[in-house]
């Protein structure tokens, strides 16, 4: 059954089984609201492993543009009174913009040097939110009016949750599309070779600025839908540290692996309250797993763990 | 008419002159080869060809329209493809997906159409596909089909750079060193594959190290030396070149070579 081991069907039916067969265990409200974070993280390192895992290209600054799209819905709505479905369509046009005007000059940097221009980024983006305190609460926050859709109003863990994980199911959809399209060939062979990208080709910098500007916009959508849920932000969401946090979900999911970074987004955001019961040494179980993981699954969890299993796979026919 | 011509093409690398103010047209439908000693300036000459490095001074036209300074994926759209020497093949990807990625500029689409995967998508993708492992049979590697392209021995991926190349159906391919570190086996196998490219009437530049290869194949040869044209025919006006002699083919070769046949 050839279509289950492929990503765009076999995982899509997995992803689809797994988010319809969830509310089974989810027996309270504070574990919807776990889903619906991993939900909303899933999201954002979808879009990020578009940029980082296919494309090659890292970002230490992606809290900004989740930031944007959190901020821009909450200021908007809160501020202006606009209508919340405009303000988080605005919020994420403006973060698709900002990214192709950053992106432009910032994309003709490599390696570290990208790095350290990303960061840049973000952290320009903490400080305008910490200081512009009229407008975004500085350092205690503000609060986010609630999501309405159509004149009805987004409430309840379930209805967040259906929203939530149809737009994750979207996300992925998407970025499988991609990946496996005339434009997601070229975002792949920047990743594994630019001048061979180039001669055959290939506008690098135009391809690199597209992914850019999707993976800014996937971060805003999410950002804003965050903002919305938790009816309240505050500027940890833009913070370096958060901006790192992503990138760790995408890496220890698994580079280039769509479904790595949802498992990813799961895995880190569930283990945190999971480690809850080693009291004060939960920072240190955390990174002592991550440390782990990373030096015996080098290419992070689902691509291993797939090679693994077409290894045993192997094993099993050859008699 | 020329497809390709260089005018004064120069470049310099730090008070170095890698190129020094080369002319040279090259016809269509001929195999043009570049020949010289290492450090000749050949790879650098390439790299002017196909946008990698912009001219010091100088100008390069393909066909009608002047390329000097463009970037690479620019000579490409105007017709011209290229491999590498020390080999630039995309190992995050199988094998047909590498050939699949010479056919971008066929396959364009738009951002849309890729993300929700149209039918018309999906059924130009698999035509791109079927392509695509054409051209893999045609340079020998229809044992490759399935494999990823990090499993593969480097002769295949030498061949299937050639294969990529051919995918975005240039106008002029260029070689460079197709069979440098193969084996007398694998490098008669890359001299039956040009000769072949060669019968199809593509224009093919190469740069090769292997005589035997170069004179066999080629209907224009140009040799550098110190990055300026020492010499310039045919293999048999070529090899009889008293300069080309001294400088390069040293003069046992030239001497054995001289009024004689290469199959």
């Amino acid at each position: 059954m050839s279509w289950l081991a492929s990503p765009r069907t076999g995982g899509m039916a997995a992803l689809i089984a797994v988010v319809a067969a969830l509310p089974l265990v989810l027996t309270n409200n504070y574990f919807y609201e776990v889903a619906i974070l991993v939900a909303l993280n899933a999201i954002v390192c979808v879009g990020l492993n578009l940029l980082i895992g296919y494309a090659g290209q890292i970002s230490l600054g992606h809290a900004g543009f989740f930031g944007l799209g959190a901020y821009g819905s909450a200021i908007l709505t809160a501020r202006f009174g606009w209508p919340s479905l405009a303000a988080l369509a605005t919020a994420i046009a403006a973060a698709g913009f900002l990214a192709y005007l950053i992106g432009r000059p910032i994309l003709r940097l490599r390696g570290h040097y990208l790095a350290m221009a990303t960061l840049g980024m973000g952290v320009i983006a903490a400080i305008v939110v910490a200081t512009e305190d009229r407008l975004t609460g500085g350092p205690d926050g503000m609060p986010v009016p609630p999501l309405s859709l159509f004149g009805a109003q987004l409430s309840g863990e379930a209805t967040w949750y259906w929203v939530v994980v149809a737009l994750l199911v979207l996300a992925v959809w998407l970025s499988l599309n991609l990946i496996e399209s005339p434009a997601g060939r070229a975002l792949r062979a920047l990743s594994g070779s630019e001048v061979a990208a180039e001669v055959v080709g290939i506008d690098s910098a135009r391809q690199k600025v597209r992914v850019f500007v999707i993976s800014a916009v996937y971060a805003a959508a999410a950002g804003s839908l965050t903002a919305h849920y938790s009816g309240f932000i505050t500027p940890s969401k833009v913070s370096f540290f958060h901006s790192i946090e992503l990138v760790t979900m995408v890496v220890f999911g698994g580079m280039a692996s769509t479904f790595g970074a949802v498992v990813g987004a799961a895995v880190l955001t569930t283990l945190p309250q999971l480690l809850t019961a080693f009291k004060e040494y939960e920072m240190m179980a955390l990174g002592a797993i991550m440390m782990g993981t990373m030096i015996f699954m080098p290419r992070g969890l689902v691509p291993t763990l797939a090679a693994l299993a077409a290894a045993l796979r192997a094993r099993k026919e050859a008699p | 008419m020329s497809l390709l011509r260089a005018e004064g093409l120069s470049k310099e690398f730090g008070g170095l002159l890698a190129v020094d103010k080369l002319s040279f047209e090259i016809a269509a439908g001929t195999v043009h080869s570049i020949i010289g000693p290492n450090g000749a300036g050949k790879t650098t000459l390439l790299n002017l060809l196909t946008g990698i490095y912009a001219p010091s001074g100088g100008r390069v036209w393909f066909e009608d329209s002047e390329l000097t300074g463009r970037a690479p994926w620019e000579f490409a759209a105007a017709g011209v493809a290229r491999t590498f020497q020390n080999l630039q093949v995309f190992f995050n990807m199988s094998a047909l997906e590498n050939v699949m990625v010479g056919r971008y500029r066929q396959e364009r689409c738009s951002l849309a159409s890729a993300l929700l995967r149209t039918p018309a998508l999906a059924r130009a993708e698999r035509a791109c596909r079927e392509e695509a492992a054409e051209l893999m049979r045609f340079v020998g590697l229809a044992g490759w089909l399935d494999a990823r392209a990090d499993a593969m021995p480097y002769g295949a991926l030498k061949r299937l750079e050639i294969a990529r190349a051919l995918a975005t159906q240039p106008r002029m391919l260029l070689l460079d060193e197709p069979a440098a570190g193969l084996n007398t086996a694998e490098t008669s196998e890359i001299d039956a594959l040009i000769v072949k490219l060669a019968e199809r009437g593509h224009t093919v530049v190469l740069v090769e190290h292997n005589m035997r290869l170069v004179m066999g194949v080629s209907d224009h040869i140009l040799v550098l030396d110190y990055g300026r044209k020492l010499a310039e025919g045919s293999a048999s006006e070529v090899r009889r070149d008293p300069r080309v002699i001294e400088a390069y083919l040293g003069s046992d070769i030239g001497a054995r070579g001289a009024g004689a046949t290469v199959h």
